[in-house]
């Protein structure tokens, strides 16, 4: 067969949100020979996605250091496996092989989706999902949307969203009234953090912000029609065109799993440095701690500088993150999720949406394998990456360990794997 | 730069502003993306490439995310409707 593209980097970065962005760029000024790849058509990963220049100049001020650093850009690529040391592999319009000496994962987070009546029907998204679409084209103004779930995320969007035209008839937030009114204290030591919250809030303004509420049920016949919501007063339905939902978020750390890299409680393990348990391997950003755009762009500095071998520059960084990272274990904290979310689902709701796995049949198994051998509960393409979370909250369930390819591969780029004796032999399941 | 992108979605003549992803193109054409296993309509999700639930086919490649990818002049989508 014919050999495949081949490209070689002194430091890969996965990841082009702005920790993969940070990392590169800090990796690149120390003159190194730097890649960042990303699935994505453009950089900025969720937060910077779509954003002109002028709405986030910050985002444009690293994205001119990666390019003035020539930080050699690979978009619309999506790394489905790991081949041997200091290889992974990647499929876009065609397949790449990507060989580095240093790898720094920058891989984010998604939503926390979690069942309930309805969470299927169409216009029923995530809150970042939404928005996404939104900052992908979709028009939304004069649109009737619910936002839901739990997190900042639920405020940020809501803003976004009014701003762009939409009506926001509510903010529905799960967790309690007191743990909010202790972030919102413990937010007083974090004087930037306490501006973004002042500007959302003007932008907000006139929007009720309902802490102790959640999302029962989706209702409609084809689409969404109404939410059914839980609030102190009681139930009330709310007729409107999207529901905007997540439940905060959860790290992405399928490649660090695959890598042979220590996990601790859902987030990848670091060192000082931002190295995990492989040396030569180092995380940044979401998958090490949820802590929003400041703590990621830190890491991502520490960590590109710490694979180019500049410990010294890194450690000046040191006292930054630390302050951050109070900000990240906050979060947790106060946007824990409330047992009551655990009984939304009946027992002809969905849970596995690739599958259509009811929560009646997936409740039958004690673990997380079991369901997946009997019900094929979380096999389908997305891997158990919406399914997993969700059943890990409901049922206390563990993630099985992860195998390659981690996201579906085209049947011709996993066929040229196995048939290229240069390419060690491997056990693959997921072609579509 | 052209003013607007011309595709098709299930047939239907579509006109999009540049940098639309095909999910935007489906929705204005008020189709699902996909029917589940069961038969239920399904449209984005996580609007990131992480839920597969907004795959459509297009130019006959099947099973491609259409929140990850823009739309192009000349594009025939087909979703499950």
């Amino acid at each position: 067969m014919s050999k495949k593209p081949e490209q070689r980097f002194d430091v890969l970065v996965v990841g082009g949100g702005p920790a993969g962005i940070a990392a590169s760029a800090s990796a690149a000024e120390c003159g190194l020979r730097v890649g960042i790849v990303d699935d994505n058509p453009d950089l900025g990963g969720q937060i910077w996605r779509g954003e002109s220049s002028a709405h986030a100049p910050e985002a444009a001020q690293w994205v001119e250091r990666l390019r003035a650093a020539r930080v050699q850009v690979c978009s619309g690529m999506r790394v489905f496996h790991h081949l041997e040391p200091h290889t992974l592999l990647a499929e876009g319009p065609d397949l790449c092989q990507l060989r580095y000496q240093k790898l720094i994962l920058a891989t984010g987070a998604r939503e926390r989706f979690l069942p309930f009546p309805g969470w299927t029907l169409p216009n029923v998204m995530g809150a970042g999902g939404l928005q996404a679409l939104v900052k992908s084209g979709l028009p939304i103004a004069g649109k009737r949307v619910v936002v839901a779930g739990s997190g900042p995320l639920l405020l940020a969007v809501a803003a976004y969203l009014r701003g762009h035209g939409a009506e926001i008839p509510i903010i529905c937030e799960q967790a309690s009234r007191a743990s909010l009114a202790r972030f919102g204290l413990a937010l007083l030591g974090q004087p930037a953090k306490v501006k973004q919250g002042f500007s959302l809030r003007r932008d907000l303004s006139g929007i009720p912000y309902v802490a102790n509420c959640w999302p029962t049920a989706a209702l409609g016949r084809r689409t969404l029609e109404s939410v059914v919501i839980s609030r102190a007063s009681g139930t009330e339905e709310i007729p409107c065109d999207y529901l905007a939902c997540g439940f905060h978020l959860i790290p992405n750390t399928e490649l660090a799993a695959l890598l042979g890299c220590s996990i601790h409680q859902g987030y990848v393990k670091v060192d000082n440095f931002q190295q995990t348990s492989v040396s030569g391997v180092f995380c940044a950003g979401e998958p090490t701690s949820i802590g929003g755009l400041d703590l990621s762009l830190v890491e991502g500095q520490i960590a590109g500088l710490a694979a180019a071998g500049r410990g010294e520059d890194a450690k000046k960084l040191f006292g930054k993150r630390h302050r951050l990272q109070k900000f990240a274990r906050l979060l947790d904290r106060t946007f824990a999720l409330r047992a009551e979310l655990r009984s939304l689902p009946l027992a002809e709701t969905i849970v596995c949406r690739c599958e259509d796995v009811t929560h009646g049949r997936v409740n039958q198994y004690r673990s997380w394998r079991a369901a997946k051998l009997h019900t094929r509960c979380g096999m389908g393409p997305c891997q158990g990456r919406v399914c997993g979370p969700a059943t890990q909250f409901l049922f206390d369930w563990i993630p099985d360990s992860v195998r390659p390819p981690i996201f579906p591969a085209r049947l011709e780029n996993l066929a040229a794997i196995e048939s290229n004796p240069e390419l060690q032999h491997t056990e693959l399941t997921g072609a579509i | 730069m052209p003013d607007q992108v011309a595709l098709t979605v299930n047939g239907r003549q579509m006109a999009v502003p540049p940098g639309s992803t095909v999910a935007v193109a489906v929705a204005l054409a008020n189709a699902a993306c996909r029917r589940s296993v069961t038969g239920e309509p399904r449209g984005p999700l996580c609007g990131m490439g992480i839920c597969f639930e907004c795959r459509v086919a297009i130019n006959g490649r099947l099973h491609c995310r259409s929140c990850q990818i823009l739309c192009e002049s000349g594009m025939e989508v087909t979703t499950d409707e």
